[in-house]
């Protein structure tokens, strides 16, 4: 008899890490921001329907994820934080990733379609191409403007739960696209700054390598302007109110403090304080997203009760 | 006769197995709830229709 059980030694994959191929952590930012999306658009959907619709996105979600992780896996081999995804660490095969990740895109799509439109489906196609072939096949590897490019993925989510509900797209959608667009690069460099990963080594171009901190700093302070008016001006369509944009005004003044404030700093200074301006940064714009977000679907749920709006 | 002792292959199997499982039953149980939801909003937006004589009359066609 084969003694199989030395494939353990290599590590035999199990549920849970064909389930890691699918990026759990940013499938749950896909659902929350998706199902915003969803539920601040005017047309109510049943709620089996906007459930399937939620799965069937987060499923896409996934499975771009997976394919990221199949053409990726030379780069995650060499950076410390990646190498224990499953395809570097050798516990699922490439061609699996692959085969995963193809077979749930189409499967996502198709379903997406079926439960709910056309426009919500083709979207989300659009979204997993733009993630796989834009991001991370093509412009990931040239350009240290990467981040920004791939954010726009990470963007259209909440534009697919709108989509859901409406089957189409509308000023209200492409804000909170812009919101999350204009959001990713400040949240991302100011991570960059203080988790020195090694992307030189692994060939990717990151602008802290490329252009020196002292540039990140100043793309952050920049971005963060940008950012404040797609943020206040949502609060001015249809889907904000007094909440929201209350708000979005009280949290963009605090993005804006912190990236003036990293703006502000050297690397001296940084260092000297293990960089804690950027890590508060950092913390506070998952915070922003988080609020932001949520005070949009509290001007929903009120509006439903002839409250909130303006 | 007795059944053969579990070879190790199962044991250690027994969660991507069992993942599969839950994983096709949820797929079957979101289908089957989506269909339900579809048929009854049909009827509800055009309620002077009855989907059940329009699918048995579209069966015997």
């Amino acid at each position: 008899m084969v003694d199989t059980s030395a494939y353990n030694e290599t590590g035999e994959a199990q549920f849970g890490d064909y389930f890691a191929l699918l990026k759990p952590r940013v499938m749950s930012l896909v659902v929350f921001t998706a199902l915003a999306g969803l539920l601040v658009a005017p047309v109510s959907v049943h709620p089996m329907v906007g459930f399937a619709s939620i799965l069937f996105i987060a499923i896409g979600g996934g499975a771009s994820g997976a394919l990221n992780m199949w053409w990726d896996a030379d780069i995650d081999r060499v950076m410390r934080r990646t190498a224990n995804r499953p395809v570097p660490s050798g516990k699922v095969t490439g061609d699996e990733a692959m085969a995963i990740g193809l077979t749930l895109s189409v499967m996502s799509v198709v379903m997406l379609a079926l439960a709910s439109n056309f426009m919500a489906a083709g979207l989300l196609a659009f979204t997993i191409f733009f993630y796989v072939v834009i991001y991370t096949m093509w412009l990931k590897r040239w350009t240290p403007q990467n981040i920004v490019i791939g954010g726009a993925a990470g963007a259209f989510p909440p534009m697919i739960g709108w989509a859901v509900a409406t089957g189409s797209v509308s000023i209200e959608s492409v804000l909170m696209f812009l919101l999350i667009f204009m959001w990713t690069p400040p949240h991302f460099w100011a991570l960059a700054l203080f988790m020195k990963d090694d992307y030189s080594k692994a060939g990717v171009p990151m602008l802290t390598v490329t252009h020196g901190r002292r540039a990140t700093r100043n793309h952050i302070l920049v971005y963060t302007i940008l950012l404040a008016p797609v943020a206040i001006g949502l609060g001015l369509t249809s889907i904000g109110g007094i909440i929201y944009t209350t708000l979005a005004t009280v949290m963009s003044l605090g993005f804006l403090k912190g990236a003036f404030d990293i703006w502000k700093r050297d690397e001296k200074t940084a260092e000297a304080d293990a960089y804690l301006t950027e890590r508060k940064v950092f913390k506070f714009s998952l915070l922003y997203l988080f609020l932001l977000f949520g005070a949009l679907m509290l001007e929903a749920a009120l509006r439903s009760y002839g409250w909130g709006g303006w | 006769m007795a059944f053969r002792k579990e070879h190790e292959l199962h044991t250690r199997r027994r969660s991507r197995n069992m993942g599969m499982f839950i994983v096709l039953f949820g797929f079957v149980a979101v289908i089957f709830g989506l269909t339900m939801a579809k048929v009854r909003f049909e009827e509800e937006a055009r309620p002077g229709v009855n989907v059940d004589v329009q699918i048995n009359s579209g069966v015997s066609e």
